[in-house]
């Protein structure tokens, strides 16, 4: 029987030559990751109690992120325990402030399509850009994994996203999951997985497959998935991962779907969400001359390198308007020396940009880059609730790199196609 | 925590109720009833100070939605509710929930719920009672492959047992 790549995916890790949605079965973990605050700190008491040892040390991933932004005795603190629980535990892969979790996991090598992964932070859906499945998990599910190794999951059915065409000047894979995201509401793929397909994502690289696969968490999806490619073993081999063939992990011809949806790229306008859900997007234009005092250009969403250069290509020669502030907080420590070595990160500060340390930051309300009560900003993170950002009074706008950029630069919400 | 039937009032609220405001990050490494005290405060200042031991939580479409951070239902549970409600629930905040042994119960009529009315919650038979009108709410039950976990008190006690006793896997 046909079976969609999701189903694939599931079937071998449970062991199963097919399974059907609906089905819960239980999954071997080929990998699990966790980060400072979903990590060690938690699980070690957890797994104390169980009375286990973590089930093989080696298939256990740690990327501090989360507090790193920061420096007060409590963050320290949860350093000081992640690191000695690793040490304790034999868990050789511990990278400390390289960077965001969902970056640094593929950077190093971590994923390959077919991998059966949960990650303890929703947006481990990103690491479905690789083909792999991976699910986002809390912490006492993921003590569970660590002592087990194994975990249930219920077959999901798969919303496929056909995309045709090629994305205009100006306008990034950010504004296909905002638009997606107004389209289907923020629970319009709740317990399903959205696969991404079609000739618009053929064409598309990988950094911007990862903001299609981060964001389908701002779905409700239980992952994102996109079927590898040349181009994913291209970025893989880049990554110090050497294969020689994707196969098998594509769905099949006439597999399944619960819902197709259509969108042509090419007829994509830049897009804005309004606060304080990621489904009150639209585009740009009806947010336009919103003024704004911040502009963020940072988390797992928008900051990798190729998200600088988006911000780059506007900023370089312009500065920020007065009366804002625009920050930088590269995605990870080996991109942000890339992106110095391009000279991306002296034309971004010749224009007025503050470059942060690469850690989550101010996506979550924490460290430099927070909002003041009653302030509005523009940031290319995934998720702009109430009081995420800072003051639960304060406003943030979600969008592109080209559009926060553009925005900085104008001192209030603009198309960055003007900026071109 | 366990799997009895809990009576109690309801804290009603509606759509989208997400993990920012249910365990705001500003307190992430803050102890946890530090955190709890500004559970939803962002939405309704009152709550933290005013809901007693023994409530029951009362939510729309996707109830914990975003984060995976597991202190959304820790910060509930520490508050003293002791069931959740929804029409729907963000996947991963379902599953923290049922983990740390808090009965979250999918219920498409919770239009049907006022503020403060006093509920009777059945997890295991999936029933809701309205104890002023006698009226029942259409309520599913706990899936059942989770019911023992559910009723050892979560999943860390559950997995403790199994591990105590290897011959029980
Ligand atoms: S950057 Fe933001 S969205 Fe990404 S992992 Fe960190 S907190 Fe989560």
């Amino acid at each position: 029987m046909a079976m969609t790549l999701a189903e694939k995916l599931v079937a071998r890790a449970c062991g199963r030559e097919r399974v059907v949605p609906g089905e819960v079965v239980t999954c071997r973990v080929d990998l699990a990751m966790v980060h400072d605050s979903s990590g060690p700190r938690r699980l070690a008491p957890k797994l104390d109690t169980i009375g286990a040892p973590v089930w093989d040390p080696a298939r256990v991933v740690i990327i501090t992120d989360h507090f790193v932004a920061e420096s007060d005795a409590r963050s320290e603190e949860i350093a000081r325990v992640t690191r000695a629980w690793a040490v304790a535990n034999g868990i050789g892969n511990l990278y400390e402030a390289q960077g965001i979790c969902h970056v640094v996991l593929p950077e190093r090598g971590h994923l390959r399509p077919g991998l059966f992964v949960v990650g303890g932070d929703s947006h481990s859906t990103t690491g479905g850009a690789f083909g792999c499945f991976v699910i986002g998990i809390g912490a006492t599910e993921m003590a569970g994994v660590m002592a087990t190794g194994e975990i249930w999951v219920k077959v999901p059915g798969t919303l496929q996203v056909r995309l045709d065409g090629e994305l205009g000047a100006g306008v990034a894979a950010k504004d296909i999951m905002l638009l997606l995201c107004r389209r289907i509401g923020v629970n319009g793929a709740n317990y399903r997985v959205v696969e991404f397909a079609g000739p618009g994502v053929a064409t598309l690289p990988m950094p911007e497959r990862m903001v299609l696969t981060n964001m389908a968490a701002e779905l409700g999806a239980k992952t994102g998935l996109i079927a590898p490619d040349a181009r994913t073993l291209r970025a893989l081999r880049e990554c110090g991962v050497v294969l020689d063939s994707v196969a098998p992990w594509r769905g099949d011809h006439a597999a399944r779907y619960e819902q197709v949806i259509d969108i042509d790229a090419g007829k994509i306008a830049p897009q804005v969400a309004a606060p304080h859900s990621p489904e009150n997007a639209a585009p740009v234009g009806e947010h336009a001359g919103t003024a704004i005092q911040q502009a963020y250009i940072g988390a797992c969403t928008g900051a990798k390198l190729a998200d600088l250069r988006m911000a780059a290509r506007i900023l370089a020669g312009r500065r920020v308007a007065a009366g804002v502030r625009l920050y930088v907080a590269p995605a990870s420590v080996r991109e942000a020396a890339v992106a110095a070595r391009e000279g991306l990160t002296p034309a971004l500060e010749d224009a007025g940009a503050q470059m942060l340390p690469s850690a989550c930051g101010a996506c979550i309300g924490r460290g430099p880059g927070v909002l003041a009560a009653g302030e509005v900003g523009i940031a290319t993170t995934a998720r702009n609730f109430r009081g995420r950002m800072g003051h639960p009074s304060s406003a943030t706008y979600l969008a592109s790199p080209y559009t926060v950029a553009a925005s900085a630069v104008a001192g209030c919400i603009a198309d960055p196609r003007e900026f071109l | 925590m366990t799997l009895d039937a809990v009576t109690g009032r309801a804290w009603v609220y509606g759509d989208d109720i997400d993990t920012d405001v249910l365990a705001p990050a500003g307190y992430l490494t803050a102890p946890l009833e530090e955190m709890a005290a500004h559970c939803l405060q962002a939405l309704d200042p009152d709550f933290a100070g005013a809901v007693r031991p023994g409530d029951i939580f009362v939510a729309g479409d996707n109830l914990g939605i975003g984060s995976s951070r597991e202190q959304a239902p820790q910060c509930l549970i520490a508050l003293g509710i002791r069931a959740v409600l929804a029409r729907s629930f963000a996947r991963i905040f379902y599953r923290n929930a049922l983990n740390l042994g808090l009965p979250a119960l999918v219920c498409r009529d919770v239009d049907r719920i006022g503020a403060g009315d006093v509920l009777r919650v059945d997890p295991i038979a999936g029933t809701v009672e309205h104890l002023s009108t006698g009226q029942r709410l259409g309520c599913e039950a706990l899936p059942a492959h989770l019911v023992p976990m559910i009723a050892d008190g979560g999943l860390v006690p559950h997995l403790r047992r199994r591990f105590a006793k290897p011959s029980a896997c």
